[in-house]
């Protein structure tokens, strides 16, 4: 039930709320939701689809044992690039440098800044 | 429904006068198509927050992505391409065992008369500022056996993360692809695989780092799969 008014509220908001979120955020909704879930949760709407389940964003022990160079390198160079699945794809002919620090930068906000 | 009304001028102008109602179509789409497709715009001078603002794909290079005889068939009668929309995060709701597509905010494109699709389409196949990027393309469609494509489709590249490979088979944040081969032109599909970016700098297919034969036994997958 509170994921039902969860996404309801997002769904409501969610022109504004991307909007009024930082690049970070913004990149975030546009590239990886779409696995990792609109919450974060590693649930996207692939994600039933996928033969490996996308990395629960908000899961702070698993997150917690990543470094920042080594989020940077999944994302840039793709899961392969630190002997993890090939569905995460290589970002970096999307996103340049800043891109993906301010990405990092939003995956800590997820995983280790509880409300 | 003013709408139609105006597809509908404009059809009755396609029929009697083809030299003004040309013109007129040109004006229509640029109104009509124009109010949801991008005809014109800079992507690449704008931010990502344009991203989430489309409500449908651009169509100003249309003429070097679709097979006109599928426009014109299309048109006529529409179905989803894309299952979540042209902006998935848009079209999701979250549950208790995982996010799934919101379907009742999702769009329908209106359906064209015939002499209307075919005029649209006529007009849309004049858009072509990607020509030269085509023309680059040393692509020549080739086969390759169903099982040994599906399986560089999914376990080798992962294409079947956001796409469909089959009607309900395989993720649904990109277009499906079981009819890319009667949707697409072959130069466009090759050109996109390789560099997606080079059409759509916030596109949401990930440039990846394939060679000419990688790019191409993808292309040659969706010919198999479409020819099927």
């Amino acid at each position: 039930m509170r994921n039902i008014i969860l996404a309801a509220a997002f769904l409501a908001t969610s022109g504004l709320a991307y909007a009024e979120a930082d690049h970070g955020e913004q990149l975030y909704q546009t590239y990886c939701t779409q696995c990792h879930g609109v919450n974060a949760n590693g649930k996207g709407i692939n994600a039933s689809h996928m033969s490996v389940q996308p990395r629960d964003h908000t899961d702070t022990k698993e997150m917690s044992a990543r470094t920042d160079d080594e989020l940077f390198k999944v994302i840039k160079h793709g899961g392969k690039s630190i002997n993890k699945s090939i569905l995460m794809p290589v970002w970096g002919g999307n996103l340049n440098d800043d891109d993906i620090h301010a990405l990092v930068a939003h995956l800590r906000k997820l995983c280790c800044q509880k409300n | 429904m003013k709408r139609l009304y105006s597809w509908g001028v404009a059809a009755l102008l396609a029929a009697g006068a083809p030299v003004a109602a040309q013109a007129d179509v040109a004006a229509d789409v640029q109104q009509q198509c124009g109010s949801c497709h991008a005809l014109t715009h800079n992507y690449a001078a704008e931010s990502i927050a344009e991203r989430a603002a489309r409500k449908a794909p651009p169509l100003d290079y249309a003429g070097n992505k679709f097979n006109r005889e599928w426009l014109v068939s299309w048109l006529q009668k529409p179905e989803p391409i894309r299952p979540a929309g042209t902006f998935p995060p848009a079209h999701v709701q979250a549950g208790a065992d995982g996010d799934t597509i919101a379907a009742d905010g999702l769009t329908k494109h209106p359906a064209l008369p015939a002499a209307q699709a075919e005029a649209v389409a006529d007009y849309l196949m004049t858009l072509t500022p990607f020509t030269k990027l085509i023309q680059a393309q040393n692509y020549t469609p080739g086969n390759i056996a169903l099982r040994m494509g599906k399986m560089n489709f999914g376990k080798f590249k992962g294409c079947d993360a956001c796409h469909q490979d089959a009607p309900g088979k395989g993720g649904v944040s990109g277009p499906e692809l079981y009819t890319a081969w009667q949707r697409l032109q072959p130069g466009f599909i090759s050109a996109y695989i390789a560099d997606p970016v080079v059409w759509d700098p916030h596109t949401m297919m990930p440039k990846g780092d394939l060679n000419d034969d990688a790019v191409h036994k993808l292309a040659n997958y969706l010919k198999a799969i479409g020819e099927k």
